[in-house]
């Protein structure tokens, strides 16, 4: 009964959303208020009706309910209970539900946080926003419906891929649907301004906060993804430049030039039309990136189920938004007249740069990823594109954006110098090359990689600390540590992202460069040596896990004769899903990790073992979070707080209506 | 359907065991360079893995043919011929900047190019179009009002 409760509010909100498109769209076209305002209730009920469907959706697989389909094939009694919940979004259905659940949440924000819209552009943005809702609800009750029973249930399920039943992706999805989902605001805010054939200061500080938001929900979700990579994978790998990855990463890359261009628009009032333009691809990205996981089109090591009926409805809706949009803008565009000029050396002229280098980075992404089906279409020629092309395509243009960020970052606007604009970062490329040059020293005969890297993460790193630095005015350290509060969250925010950025780009070279590791086969009992460390298999025993049985070692590190670390590596049967994973055992530290695996018993009695030592593993992510931090510490700027408190003196009027 | 998923993941993750302990060479300057090849080259039969990380037995294969190469002497590129000449240059990772396949190599420096020369064009144009107009009507008004306080 509650499934069939379910079912119907899902209908519902379909009709809901139906509603929310068509009445506040007429409305805004005939500048009636009444029709506009149906947007602001149809959005709220769209969330309750969907959040309702969505709870029972959980309902029936909490309670383990055999007769619906998608539970027998993604649940098993013997699950534990956060994966049952996980198992709601771990499968297509489910997770297309959890998709317009987050696309209603968003529209709601929209209607609760947007009191300060001019009526006319909140209605247009509502209806856009629920034209979405009703593309991808239609897509769901047509062809990927959650609900549907089975006539004869099992007495139990498939289980859920074990590789699943983990709670780094539990939480993996959610983070980065609120990331693709985000972007769907700061396309509905595009359109609505092409609509309006109006873009200024005020739209480019509407649009920026939610784009924001969606940026920090990918940044946070792809770095979730890419540390479950590492220990779940079992090589400790933390990138491969899977057609999936490549799906988030794109919107990721695109959205990240949209912050930044969407910042020329709120100051200056220039580049306008080139930040709708990113507006409608970074939603246009996460659309592709929609096609590519539930398509089938491009084989993904992640992909899910492939049906052709799907993936061309999905190419419709990609199609019909990407199509219209591009229609649209390509009418208005010409509307959008810029006002703020710029010299040729300028920070908006870095911005701009900036803007070039990460779409251009994207475009290599989306060229590499689907260059297969092209090759096979166009060519007829089987042919594959895999990490080492990504790795040598895409990196150049993240180092030119390296070199460049810390000079943009502090160049005023309009009309700047470089070289009083280099002078205040002397220091830091002169430490960043000492870097460099004694990582080419300590290390000999390896890769370039390695001293390039770390100057390049020390030299932004740095920059960013410059640049806070000389925010902080004159003055003695304490006086300019004095002023670190008063400074705008925003320009903390800046600084925390770029450092994060430093961090990032650094322990990606390094863990790259220098990994260090080691295969072979161990006996009970044996030790060997895995740089400065002393490894022992002192035990391998067999361990039941509550819907697994796993294959446990037991083995210690030391160091000198002092233990380091008691580590436990596993290899785990899900006998319901008739698959293996391997659980690496990792001793984290701050400037290493060191990582084992256990494997198959070899014919002489011993154990395949592969360890590894990692350095600077945990900056990678740690620089995610710092980039992700310092979005929150910009979404908490005073000037969007500012604007959320003037609703509520602009509300009244309305209220008293 | 689902199947298709199980059996994806199945084939990229199953025990992560790829190169085995006895697979290896003795030599490490040659096991180093085959580790190095073995990278570049695709599983034939799974989904986007190379041939180190997988477990198939036709990645075992290719391994210990890539290494019977080089301990005959082959350099790396030629062991690469190799195993193309065999599998289709679908087992190559990076496809070769030849043919059709230049359009992939090339495009991400054509379109930072094209880009770069429109952003310079629309600046221009906006600097030029900004000179030639000067004050407006309003602005001049304003700036005499201003004087004259």
């Amino acid at each position: 009964m509650i499934i069939e409760f379910g079912h119907f509010t899902l209908v519902l909100a379909f009709v809901v959303a139906l509603v929310q498109t068509t009445l506040p769209l007429w409305g805004a076209y005939r500048g009636d208020a009444r029709l506009m305002a149906v947007g602001d209730p149809a959005a709220v009920i769209q969330l309750l009706l969907i959040a309702a469907s969505f709870a029972a959706l959980t309902y029936g697989f909490v309670t383990s309910d055999f007769s619906l389909k998608l539970v027998v094939e993604n649940s098993h009694t013997a699950k534990p209970l956060l994966y049952k919940f996980a198992g709601v979004w771990g499968n297509h259905e489910g997770s297309l539900l959890l998709w317009v659940l987050i696309l209603a949440l968003f529209g709601a924000c929209a209607t609760w946080f947007g009191g300060n819209l001019p009526a006319r552009l909140k209605a247009r943005v509502l209806a856009v926003q629920g034209s979405i809702g009703v593309a991808f609800m239609a897509f769901m009750l047509w062809t990927s419906n959650p609900f549907l029973r089975l006539d004869n249930p099992p007495l139990n399920g498939n289980d859920l891929n074990p590789l699943l039943q983990d709670p780094g992706l539990a939480f993996h999805p959610p983070f980065l649907y609120l990331g693709y989902v985000g972007l769907s605001m700061s396309f509905s805010f595009a359109i609505a301004a092409l609509l309006e054939g109006r873009v200024d200061a005020a739209w480019g500080r509407w649009v920026r906060p939610w784009t924001l938001a969606a940026w920090i929900f990918l940044t946070i979700g792809i770095a979730m993804g890419s540390w479950w990579a590492y220990y779940e994978l079992g090589w400790g790998g933390f990138w491969f430049w899977d057609p999936v990855e490549n799906a988030s990463f794109m919107p990721w890359l695109i959205s990240a030039a949209l912050l930044h261009s969407a910042i020329v628009v709120e100051k200056r009032e220039s580049l306008k039309a080139w930040t709708i333009l990113l507006a409608i691809l970074a939603f246009g990205f996460s659309l592709t990136g929609t096609f590519i996981v539930r398509s089938g089109v491009i084989t993904s090591v992640h992909a899910f189920a492939n049906d052709p009926a799907r993936g061309v409805f999905i190419l419709g809706i990609l199609g019909i938004f990407m199509g219209g949009a591009l229609t649209l803008f390509a009418f208005r565009a010409s509307v959008l007249e810029a006002k703020g000029v710029f010299a040729v050396v300028s920070r908006e002229t870095a911005l701009v740069a900036n803007n070039l280098l990460l779409a251009v980075s994207a475009f290599v992404v989306f060229t590499g990823t689907i260059w297969p089906l092209i090759a096979e279409l166009v060519f007829a020629r089987k042919l594959s594109v895999g990490p080492p092309f990504f790795d040598a395509a895409f990196t150049p243009f993240m180092v030119v954006l390296a070199i460049i960020l810390p000079i943009g970052a502090m160049m005023p606007w309009k009309r700047a110098e470089i070289r009083r604009a280099i002078r205040p970062l002397r220091g830091a490329l002169v430490l960043a090359v000492a870097v460099g040059l004694l990582v080419y020293a300590v290390q000999t005969g390896r890769s370039a990689l390695g001293p390039v890297g770390a100057a390049l993460g020390a030299w932004v790193l740095m920059g960013a600390l410059i640049d806070l630095w000389t925010r902080l005015g004159r003055g003695s350290v304490g006086a300019r540590l004095g002023r670190l509060t008063r400074l705008p969250r925003a320009d903390l925010g800046k600084m925390c992202a770029h450092a994060g950025m430093g961090v990032t780009i650094f322990a990606v070279a390094a863990m790259t460069a220098w990994v260090t590791e080691d295969i072979r086969t161990v006996k009970i009992g044996e030790s060997f040596a895995l740089g400065g460390y002393e490894v022992t298999l002192a035990a391998v025993n067999k361990v039941e896990g509550p819907n697994y049985h796993s294959t446990m070692a037991d083995m210690i590190v030391r160091k000198g004769g002092v233990q380091v670390a008691s580590l436990h590596p596993e290899k785990r049967m899900y006998p319901v899903a008739g698959m293996p994973t391997t659980e690496a055992a990792i001793d984290q530290g701050v400037f290493r990790d060191l990582y084992l695996v256990i494997g198959d018993a070899q014919d002489d009695g011993g154990y395949a073992v592969r360890s590894y030592i990692k350095p600077f593993a945990n900056w990678i992510w740690g620089g995610c979070l710092l980039m992700a931090l310092g979005g929150m510490l910009s979404l908490s700027d005073r000037r969007f707080r500012v604007a959320a408190g003037a609703r509520k003196v602009a509300a009244m009027p309305v209220a008293a209506e | 359907m689902m199947r298709g998923l199980v059996l994806a993941l199945a084939l990229l993750a199953s025990p992560a065991f790829a190169v085995q302990p006895g697979e290896m060479l003795k030599d490490p300057g040659l096991e180093a360079r085959a580790r190095e090849i073995s990278r570049n080259l695709r599983c034939p039969v799974c989904q986007g893995e190379d041939i180190d990380d997988s477990n198939a037995p036709i990645s075992r294969d290719l391994r210990l043919a890539v290494r019977e190469r080089l301990v005959a002497g082959d350099t790396d590129a030629q062991v690469v011929d190799y195993v193309v000449a065999r599998y289709g240059e679908f087992v190559l990772f990076t496809p070769r900047a030849e043919g059709s396949s230049l359009i992939l190599w090339l495009a991400g420096p054509a379109m930072l190019l094209a880009g770069a020369a429109i952003a310079y064009a629309m600046s221009r144009r906006r600097a030029v179009a900004a000179e030639a107009e000067g004050l407006s009507e309003a602005d001049k008004a304003r700036l005499a009002e201003l004087i004259e306080k």
